[in-house]
């Protein structure tokens, strides 16, 4: 049986880390590749870097940030943001990436998931959907639009339809992202997870909202997700990964123990 | 020093790195003389079967990995590159190796809250002993991703299994040779502790 996961989101803007609070004001926290090594020893599941530098120019730094952390950690790790073509997609995967996540790109033009999973196989792609609560209408049926460029645009698609949609073009996971509760951190949209997780095959991850363990739990439970992300209430300190395992565990979940790295050069006996 | 079989498998360069990590001297290569040579082999895979036979194929690196396996090379196979050892895979209906008998059969199971591909960390059962297997504790976990799963015909074969809908083969060996499912490269200190056995494995199953 699968452990269910606990995967930490690190926004990167020009090589250095931030947080965005509902998508504005971001504020610099450090280095990206310190942290992902801290939270590798932690015994954390996954990382996702999203990029969100605003200046294509400084694109080539991400590049390098996902190379010093593919040398330095081995758990699987993805990077989204800006990635628009197929070439942006095997850059990063040559550099180090498991995964690659679209977002934006892939609403203006749905046939990149389909590409992208050609050409890097479906379990490489990551399809990761913002996800703004609105009052359901016949084009909206389920009362969940997506919505991008960072939650500024409407796109007038249903989430759920957006997610059947992306699965059937070869997105081997989905990150559902709720614009509604990112930032709050008074627990994840439940009721989008849930309906989103129960109509699709593929894995999906749960974003937007944490600021408690027992939010994971819940979310994981009653939403349904297969992995929780965790933002600002690991970096900030609030929490640390071993302690929000611990307490997942404690529940009753199936999580990944963390052994100590010093286990990786047992001696031959 | 060990030479990691480059037929354009995505997880290349993550094989590399977690040697490194580990201090394993290792390089890739697509030069088919180099790995029938080669003192010990890393096969790995990420992709379709097929696509990565068919390189296989026409490089001359698919002979030179059963030249390396017939004269007593120690390989590891890895994912993709443990199932293509197989006598063939379901996905699209490709002739693997053949060293161990058996198929590669795609997940089919009815539960529809079991999500494939299967894709995360899963607890590895340790069938029979196997000295790459010998760091392994009750209960460790490893990474996988993968929608096939591999079906060997005789359990003498079978070292390790886990559990997602069935209960299947994660690890297989046969003399010289040795695969897993998962991805030691991206399981963390457990996954990195399999590669430095490997390293220093003689290619002898106990």
């Amino acid at each position: 049986m699968l452990s269910k996961r606990v995967i930490a989101c690190l926004d990167v803007r020009d090589g250095k880390l931030a947080k965005s609070v509902k998508f504005v004001d971001t504020k610099d926290i450090g280095d990206p590749v310190q942290k992902a090594k801290q939270y590798y020893e932690d015994g954390l599941d996954e990382l996702v870097f999203y990029d969100i530098t605003a200046s294509s120019d400084n694109r080539s730094i991400m590049i390098d940030v996902v190379e010093r952390v593919a040398s330095q950690i081995f758990i699987p790790f993805s990077v989204g943001g800006g990635v628009r073509s197929v070439e942006d997609a095997s850059r990063l995967r040559l550099a180090g990436a498991e995964k690659i996540n679209v977002n934006s790109a892939a609403v203006k033009d749905p046939e990149l998931i389909r590409r992208c999973s050609d050409a890097i196989g479906a379990q490489s792609v990551v399809l990761s959907m913002d996800v703004l609560r609105v009052t359901p209408s016949a084009a909206i049926a389920s009362g969940y639009e997506i919505v991008i460029n960072g939650g500024r645009t409407n796109t007038g698609l249903d989430a759920l339809q957006w997610a059947l949609r992306g699965q059937e073009l070869g997105a081997g996971e989905l990150v559902v992202n709720s614009i509604d509760a990112d930032g709050t951190r008074e627990g994840y949209e439940l009721k989008l997870t849930r309906m989103i997780a129960d109509a699709v095959r593929i894995p999906v991850i749960a974003s937007g909202g944490a600021g408690m363990p027992e939010h994971l739990y819940d979310v994981l439970t009653e939403g349904r997700a297969d992995a929780a992300l965790v933002a600002s209430m690991v970096h900030y300190g609030h929490y640390r990964v071993p302690e929000l395992k611990a307490y997942l565990a404690s529940r009753g979940l199936k999580i990944r123990t963390v052994p100590t790295v010093a286990r990786a050069r047992a001696p031959i006996d | 020093m060990i030479t990691i079989v480059d037929y354009n498998a995505g997880n290349l360069r993550s094989v590399k790195r977690a040697c490194d990590a580990v201090g394993i001297e290792s390089l890739f290569t697509q030069d088919a003389d180099a790995v029938a040579k080669a003192d010990k082999i890393i096969f790995p895979g990420v992709g379709h079967a097929r696509t990565a036979m068919d390189t296989l194929q026409r490089t001359g690196l698919a002979d030179a990995v059963r030249h390396a396996y017939q004269r007593g090379t120690p390989i590891l196979g890895i994912c993709l590159g443990a199932q293509l050892l197989l006598d063939s895979s379901e996905e699209g209906a490709t002739q693997g190796f053949g060293f161990i008998p058996g198929r590669t059969r795609l997940f089919r199971v009815e539960d529809r809250s079991l999500k494939i591909p299967h894709m995360g960390w899963n607890t590895v059962v340790v069938e029979q002993a196997h000295p790459l297997l010998s760091t392994l504790r009750p209960g460790d976990e490893l990474y996988f991703v993968h929608s096939y799963y591999l079906d060997p015909s005789d359990a003498h074969h079978v070292y390790a299994t886990t559990e997602h809908g069935l209960r299947f083969c994660v690890a297989l060996g046969k003399d010289n040779l040795f695969a897993t499912q998962f991805h030691p490269e991206k399981s963390g200190p457990v996954g990195l502790g399999l590669l430095a056995r490997f390293a220093s494995w003689d290619g002898s199953p106990c």
